[in-house]
This record gives C-alpha cells, structure tokens and sequence, in this order.
C-alpha cells in the first residue's frame, strides 16, 4: 500500500499547486475537488474509511458547490486571458492525467481484495458513532450550534436590504460613493 | 510495510504549506479562501493520521469537527464575499482600501 500512498499524495500536492496558480476561478475550484479526492484516498488507505467518504460528501459536495455558486453567481469566471486559452488540448492534459491516475489507482485498490486490512487497523464507522455520542457528546451538541450560528450569519450577511430613498437623497448618495472612489 | 505516521505528516505540512504560499500570493478574495481550505484539509489529515496510528476513533471525531468548522466558516465568508463585490463591484483585496 506504500506506492498507493505516494501516488495519492502526489495528486493531491500537484493538485494543490494546480489549485492557487490558476486564473480561472471555476478551473482552480475543480482542481480543488481533486486534490479533495486525493485526500480522500490517503485517508481509505490510512484505515479511515468513514472520514474518507465524509470527506466526499461534505467537503467535496458541499463547500466547493458553495464556492461554485458564488464564483457562477458572481459572474467571475469570465476573464480576458480565458477566452484565448479556452479551446484547445493543453488545458485538458494535467486534469486528465492527474484524474486518470486516481481512478487507475482506486480500480487497483478495490480489486486487489484489501490487503491493507491485514497491516492497518481499520477504524469503523461503529467506533466513531459509539465514540462521537458518548465520550464527545458535548463537542456534537456544539457543533450543531455552531452550524446553527453559520446558517443564520451567512443569511444576514447575505441578504440584500432595500433602503428606499426620497429620489433627491437618493442622487446625493451616489455622488457621495464617487467622491469616496 | 506500511504507511508511516512521518510521511503523512509530511504530506500534510507540504499542503499546508502550498494553502499558506495561496492565501500569500493571491489577491482575489476567493483563491485565498480556497488557500485557507487547503489549509484546514491539511489539518485534518493530520488528525487522520493521528488516530489511525493509536487506533482510536478520536482522530476521525475531530475530522468531523473540522470539516463542520470548515463548513461554518465558509458559508459566512461567502456571504462576506457576496456583499464585498455587492459594494466595491471587485473582488480584488486591494480595493479594501477605504478604511485608511
């Protein structure tokens, strides 16, 4: 399971590298997810299957759609440098590569019937559930608070307030905000 | 043999690293918080490690916490995100400028 490990860890540097050299912001974010996947593997390897397939769902699935709704909603995948580099093959070679060697490796790891179970204690999703709900029970019911102090801030943050101005001081408000530029 | 407890560590710090060299170098609002998840992966990894090396669940529980910290943190800086370029119309940093 060494060479496994090298080649996931490769991925997921190369990757990374990938990650805050782009321009693109929607080709950095998949690049990301990448390097998520990588992770996730060395995680499979290391005998954590639970917080590899966490690390799938949730930080893969859910905060870099986060960050590609954002990056869509803003509208900040479009820069003048991306439009000469779009069509053509030298932008498909390193994702293709890097993904291609993933999968090659995680069809290797399933078929060669687990022999990592015999060398690294493999810790269960039964452990950490007994582990999560009795020893750190105090820790969940904090962190459910919290996500819960997450999702009301981003709501307040994020919304619009429509302030309505008389049309005279509404004129005198933009003209105040070019003043500051 | 197996996976030594040294060379994940290695790998996270190298990520680490890389996610820190981001957060320096770009100026875009959103390539640093991609840095600062790169990060916060790292970190992870090395509570991965941690745990598979005793064998103890507790490794695996912290990752949870983790990513449930990520996710927070993450939420709310978009939203932060969102009202900067509502109002500066960039998301450049260095137009973070009005307060000097």
């Amino acid at each position: 399971m060494n060479i496994l490990f090298y080649i996931a860890s490769l991925i997921a540097i190369i990757a990374s590298i990938m990650v805050i050299t782009r321009h693109n912001a929607v080709h950095a974010l998949l690049y990301l997810v990448l390097s998520l996947l990588a992770v996730a593997v060395v995680f499979y390897i290391s005998g954590a299957p639970y917080a590899a397939a966490l690390e799938i769902i949730v930080y893969a699935g859910a905060i870099v759609i986060l960050f590609v709704f954002v990056v869509m909603m803003l509208n900040l995948d479009k820069s003048p440098e991306d439009e000469k580099s779009k069509t053509g093959y030298k932008t498909w070679i390193v994702p293709t590569v890097l993904s291609l060697v993933l999968i090659v490796e995680f069809i290797y790891a399933f078929l060669t019937n687990n022999p990592l179970q015999a060398k690294v204690q493999v810790v269960g999703v039964k452990q950490i559930a007994v582990s999560l709900f009795t020893t750190y029970l105090l820790g969940a019911e904090l962190i459910g608070i919290l996500l819960l102090a997450g999702i009301v801030g981003a709501y307040h943050l994020g919304r619009t307030k429509k302030r309505n101005l008389h049309r005279y001081l509404e004129v005198s408000q933009e003209s105040d905000i070019k003043e500051n530029e | 043999m197996g996976i030594t407890f040294e060379e994940q560590l290695i790998l996270a710090g190298t990520l680490f690293m890389i996610g820190f060299v981001g957060i320096l170098v770009r100026r875009n609002i959103l390539f640093m918080l991609m840095g600062l998840e790169i990060m916060m992966n790292s970190a992870g990894l090395v509570f991965i490690a941690a745990g598979s090396r005793f064998g103890q669940p507790d490794g695996q529980v912290m990752f949870i916490f983790i990513i449930a910290v990520a996710a927070a943190e993450v939420s709310v800086a978009l939203a932060l995100v969102i009202q900067m370029f509502k109002h500066f119309k960039t998301v450049d940093t260095e137009s973070l400028n009005t307060l000097k």
